[in-house]
């Protein structure tokens, strides 16, 4: 992380599910990762598709956080709020830092709106505001004498406040606006056209009312490498990447399921790179049309989050026994049950590593951000087909939906995946294995190999049913040794700090920039503590005990009860602490900073 | 042996492996026709892949020599939808039961008819679940002993051809265990058909419900032939009511494949009311899963990466 100190900026939007804050919020930071800015985002919208205009439970909202340096999460606070309506307010002034801007839209502070909002005087006279710098535009009149000559239709014209709002915000950050994209070729050039006159005006009031610049950086004059890219796209992309390197087809067959349906779509408008999709009839019917699909020879993947992982442990059961190559995405959210589809939580862990009856161990996988995603993804896949392995991947909500700035690789840089195919000999014996302990693949189509696999136990070799004590012994063993030995150079655990002291922080999955930040700061003030973050669940890589054994103190931080405390407990037989979270809200850098500190301070003595 | 030399060879379908099936078990005579078709059929032995679930009829992957998974209860179509969409050139068998299919996998056997799939699908109905000992199935008819049920079935047991027929299918057929010319012919068709071909084979379990066919009685369905019936020949009313008419009469059925609207009136024909018609019961083409395009890749994902 670089020494040189630049402030980060953070900007959040807010409104009713209507208002297209999402959209705006979108191509803002579009702009940003165009521009070489490094950003998160973090996107937090209803499961509901339009609850009531004006409701509290149809809130939207959208943070971005953007420096020209190292940018590890969407901020713990906003810079700058801008809050559609009432209800918008309410649910987010606590985002907003003391000081800072907020925005209104003063033509939604209704009688009405303020019922909706559960409010029962004004909040732009009771003196809640006080102590923010308060900007209250009638966005409404603005944008309809922006666009009193578009030809478009009142609530047509309304709808395109979000892009005087944005005008406003790039007068703040000093960007320029034919950068902002107006929409793409399905928005239609009226439209377009619509946005671009909104998106002047709301600049041109910014300029009037003498708003501050905010970023007083010079802009660039040529764009930044690079591109935002959400979780779930850089997701599809790697897992494309992986079968194109394999010399495979891409297979994949879901269930609608928020927050995991756009790899489905993302994949099914990708027919013309060979890929194959199916929405199948239900969560059971997808992950069986993968396994089909893996034998008969595709790289093979299904996608879901909690509700659908329950569903398809008997289906991972028989991938484990038949040990055919099958990748599964668990883009996990708020549990238990149908819990939060909207938001993030890393409770899934105990039902990866453990969720099949028998023993029925598998590699576990954690993306650990947006961009991060890619390269997970290529992962899992390369161990899947190198080890003829089902492997679990695990995302969460806030990953999939939030984006970053990426680089892609060039393809050829990717390392290799080399399926280990079957050679036809006398008779094949399908479960004979290499020095791995992986056995060949041998797929339908390829004459000489003919076998039958399933999911009764079998003979260790020639793979017939047999019910030998002895033979289950060792078949348990040999999958278990087999799946030990899968573990991705790639996928290392992230070191940081001291080699020994005090405090080890130990995290996986989306927490990385929270836990990195709070514990970069500490280090920069002359505290020796540091973070290791996992990047594969099972097996745990081999040098995590030692590591572990130089500090005094362990503390695992996610957001569950301590799934990963309980493993890490069991495995490494240590006296690790949890610092644990489950509101579907992800961790802010402070509250890992605060624990952190009281840690430390309680450890004194160890110095 | 060169491919198309095993190819017409019965013994080149049978596995290794002892079949494990009771001695008398219908499956037997199911296995041996369904050998000597593969034989018959053009494709090479390397391009069929034979899918199953769990119960009886889902041991028969093991037992011909061709790709085969034994998968799990119920799931088979789901399974075969995979391995076909995968690889659209293989010749994909699904085998299944009246509990694997019908009960715990009738979601995925629905939808797999609704998409038409083309899945040759071999549906084992003994009327019981055999493999886990006597208990009653979605097609055990009222009053069959059930050692899950004091006082025997008491529900209405499916209409399998009903439940196809409305489910989409474009081929329906019937065959029986001992009937074997007819089975080895209805196992030729749905070889031959485009899209899902769920055949329905009743078949007898002689440890668990022996006999359960023995009174049934049965009938031959053939394109553009009357239905014999005990006294004449199969009619139906202007509603569509099955009756006995004389042969040559103006109200008397003659079989087509494709008349979609006659079908589930003849599906009506129960026991022990009416024989059950063996046979094909519809034959229809209808467009197939995934068959009117290609997916081929054209583009690299470079290009999305640049």
């Amino acid at each position: 992380m670089s020494a040189a100190f630049e402030p980060a900026h953070v900007v959040r939007f807010a409104g009713d599910s209507g208002d297209g804050i999402q959209l705006s919020g979108k191509r803002f930071a579009e702009r940003l990762a165009a521009e070489g800015n490094e950003l998160a985002t973090a996107p937090d919208f209803p499961a509901e598709i339009r609850a009531p205009a004006g409701s509290l439970a149809g809130v939207s909202a959208f943070q971005v956080q953007f420096a020209g340096r190292d940018v590890l999460t969407a901020g713990d606070h906003a810079d700058v709020l801008v809050a559609m309506n009432p209800a918008a307010l309410v649910t987010n002034l606590a985002s907003l830092r003391r000081g800072g801007l907020l925005i209104l839209n003063g033509a939604a502070f209704t009688a009405r709106n303020l019922k909706h909002a559960g409010l029962a005087d004004d909040p732009r006279a009771d003196g809640s505001l006080d102590g923010l710098r308060v900007v209250d535009v009638d966005l409404d009149e603005l944008t309809l004498a922006a666009l009193a000559d578009s030809g478009l239709r009142r609530r047509e014209a309304l709808r395109c406040r979000n892009y005087t709002a944005l005008g406003l915000v790039c007068w703040l950050y000093g960007q320029p606006l034919d950068a902002v994209s107006c929409g793409t070729e399905r928005t239609g050039a009226a439209l377009r056209a619509a946005n671009a006159l909104a998106l002047r005006a709301g600049r041109d009031l910014a300029e009037t009312l003498e708003l501050p610049h905010l970023d007083a950086r010079e802009r660039p004059a040529e764009p930044g490498p690079g591109r935002l890219v959400t979780g779930n796209e850089a997701l599809a992309l790697g897992l494309m990447a992986a079968a194109e390197r394999a010399g495979l087809d891409l297979y994949y067959s879901g269930y609608p399921i928020t927050p995991a349906s756009d790899l489905l779509q993302f994949l099914a408008a990708r027919e013309a790179f060979g890929v194959r999709t199916l929405q199948a009839e239900d969560e059971i019917g997808a992950a069986c049309a993968a396994l089909g699909a893996s034998f008969a020879g595709a790289l093979a993947v299904t996608g879901t989050s909690g509700p659908g992982m329950d569903l398809k442990s008997e289906t991972l059961g028989l991938a484990v026994s038949l040990e055919l190559p099958l990748v599964v995405v668990d883009v996990q959210r708020a549990g238990p049950s149908t819990g939060i589809p909207t938001r993030a939580e890393q409770s899934d862990l105990d039902l990866a590593l453990h969720g099949r009856h028998g023993e029925a161990p598998l590699p576990v996988i954690a993306a650990r951000g947006p961009a991060h995603c890619f390269e997970a993804a290529y992962a899992a896949a390369r161990l899947a087909v190198e080890h003829m392995t089902p492997v679990i991947l695990l995302s969460d909500a806030a990953i999939a939906n939030g984006s970053q700035r990426w680089q892609p690789p060039a393809l050829e840089a990717l390392a290799p995946i080399a399926p280990g195919y079957a050679q036809a000999g006398d008779t094949f014996a399908p479960y004979e294995r290499d020095q791995r302990g992986v056995r060949a693949w041998a797929t339908p189509g390829t004459p000489g190999l003919e076998h039958r696999i399933g999911g009764l136990e079998k003979r260790d070799g020639d793979g017939e049913i047999c019910y030998d004590p002895a033979n289950h012994q060792r078949m348990t063993d040999l999958r278990a040794a087999k799946v030990a030995g899968a573990v991705s150079e790639g996928l290392a655990p992230d070191d940081f700090g001291a080699e020994q002291g005090c405090l080890l922080v130990v995290s996986w999955g989306g927490t990385f920039g929270a836990v990195r930040s709070a514990v970069a700061q500490l280090a920069a003030h002359g505290h020796t503590l540091a973070h290791t973050h996992l990047h594969q669940l099972h097996p745990l890589p081999p040098g995590l005990a030692t590591r572990a054994r130089h500090f005094k103190r362990v503390l695992v931080a996610e957001l569950n009860q301590g799934q990963l405390l309980r493993a890490l407990r069991a495995a490494l037989l240590i006296d690790a602490a949890g610092l644990n979270k489950v509101s579907g809200q992800p961790f802010t850098v402070d509250e890992v900073r605060s624990r952190l500190a009281g840690e430390l301070e309680a450890l004194r003595d160890c110095a | 042996m060169t491919a198309p030399e095993a190819a017409r060879d019965v013994a080149a379908f049978q596995s290794r492996d002892e079949v494990r099936w009771c001695p008398g078990c219908g499956d037997f005579s199911i296995l041996k026709q369904f050998q000597r078709v593969l034989a018959e059929l053009p494709a090479p032995r390397e391009n069929h892949v034979v899918v199953s679930g769990i119960g009886c009829s889902s041991r028969l992957p093991y037992y011909v020599e061709t790709y085969g998974v034994h998968g799990i209860h119920g799931r088979a179509p789901a399974l075969a939808t995979g391995v076909k969409s995968a690889r659209p050139e293989l010749t994909v068998w699904v085998v299944t039961g009246d509990g694997d299919g019908l009960s715990i996998g009738l979601n995925h056997l629905l939808h797999t008819l609704r998409r038409n799939v083309d899945l040759k699908i071999l549906l084992f109905n003994n009327h019981v679940y055999g493999l886990t000992k006597g208990q009653h199935s979605p097609t055990s008819p009222v009053g069959q002993a059930s050692r899950t049920l004091g006082a025997g079935v008491e529900d209405r047991p499916l209409d399998v051809a009903a439940l196809a027929l409305a489910g989409g299918a474009g081929f329906f057929a019937r065959a029986w265990d001992r009937d074997t010319e007819g089975l080895r012919n209805v196992l030729r068709r749905a070889a031959a058909h485009r899209g899902t071909a769920l055949v329905e084979v009743f078949q007898n379990c002689p440890v668990f419900n022996d006999g359960a066919f023995d009174e049934a009685g049965f009938t031959a369905l053939a394109a553009g032939e009357p239905v014999a019936l005990d006294g004449g020949v199969l009619g139906f009313d202007a509603l569509l009511t099955p009756q006995v008419v004389a042969p040559g009469s103006p109200r008397a059925y003659v079989h087509d494949e494709t008349a979609q609207s006659l079908h589930l009136a003849l599906a009506g024909l129960h026991a022990p009311e009416w024989p059950v018609p063996l046979g094909v019961l519809r034959a229809v083409e209808r467009p197939v899963f995934g068959a009117a395009r290609e997916v081929k890749r054209r583009r690299s994902v470079a290009e999305l990466l640049g």
